[in-house]
């Protein structure tokens, strides 16, 4: 699957994009930020305030609920700031 | 008429309000311009985006905007890149046979772009340090009204 990363996010975690398998175990965003929290100091730094990222899974805007399926985009983003 | 850009490059409003103008029965046509500010010695903004989800975040609100008040076009143009203080950064525009329905649909596409639209600013300062801008209450207030 494709994750990927905007903002201070990307910065912390110092990566944009990377590709992972789906790991044994993981059916929601909730426990894929568990797992990703694990790959690197810079992505538990990343992780660490949990509350403060917003998601979207295959572009559309999502919650720590919502299913995740391998072949999924899914990106992880502070809350947005445009206009 | 149906128009969402996300580009680089600076718009022109005068071109953009034209071009709806003549599309039906038009007898009003608002615009909002969202314009970069130079606040605590801002030098320039950075605009970082989620290239696809953007493009379809927008159209998703601008077809929003369509079904509930009757225009005869919605134009959303919003730029990402470097921008300095005077730059224009973002573009609504609606057009519809009375002003109401156009004045209403343009502050609810602002409301609604502003919180659910991927887009994230970096401002870089007259002292050569960066923050990334954090979002405000205010504006999930302002979306929540509609």
């Amino acid at each position: 699957m494709r994750i990927l990363y905007f903002a201070w996010l990307r910065e912390r975690i110092g990566t944009g994009e990377e590709e992972i398998a789906l790991p044994e175990g993981v059916r929601d965003v909730a426990a894929l930020m568990d797992h990703l929290a694990t790959r690197s100091p810079g992505h538990a730094a990343g992780f660490a305030e949990r509350r403060t990222i917003r998601c979207a899974v295959n572009q559309d805007f999502a919650d720590g609920a919502t299913p995740v399926a391998d072949g999924d985009e899914v990106a992880f983003f502070p809350p947005v700031t445009g206009g | 008429m149906l128009k969402v850009l996300v580009t680089e490059a600076p718009f022109d409003l005068a071109a953009e309000a034209a071009r709806v103008q003549g599309v039906g029965d038009v007898g009003a046509v608002a615009s909002f311009t969202g314009i970069c500010r130079a606040d605590d010695g801002l030098r320039a903004m950075v605009l970082e985006h989620y290239p696809g989800m953007t493009e379809r975040a927008l159209t998703a609100i601008a077809e929003k905007a369509m079904a509930r008040w009757p225009l005869s076009a919605c134009t959303v143009i919003h730029r990402h890149g470097r921008m300095e203080p005077g730059d224009p950064i973002v573009l609504v525009l609606t057009a519809s046979a009375h002003r109401a329905a156009a004045l209403e649909a343009c502050a609810f596409l602002m409301d609604w772009l502003k919180t659910k639209a991927p887009f994230w600013k970096r401002e870089e300062l007259a002292d050569g340090t960066a923050r990334w801008v954090e979002a405000r209450t205010a504006d999930e207030d302002a979306a929540t009204r509609w």
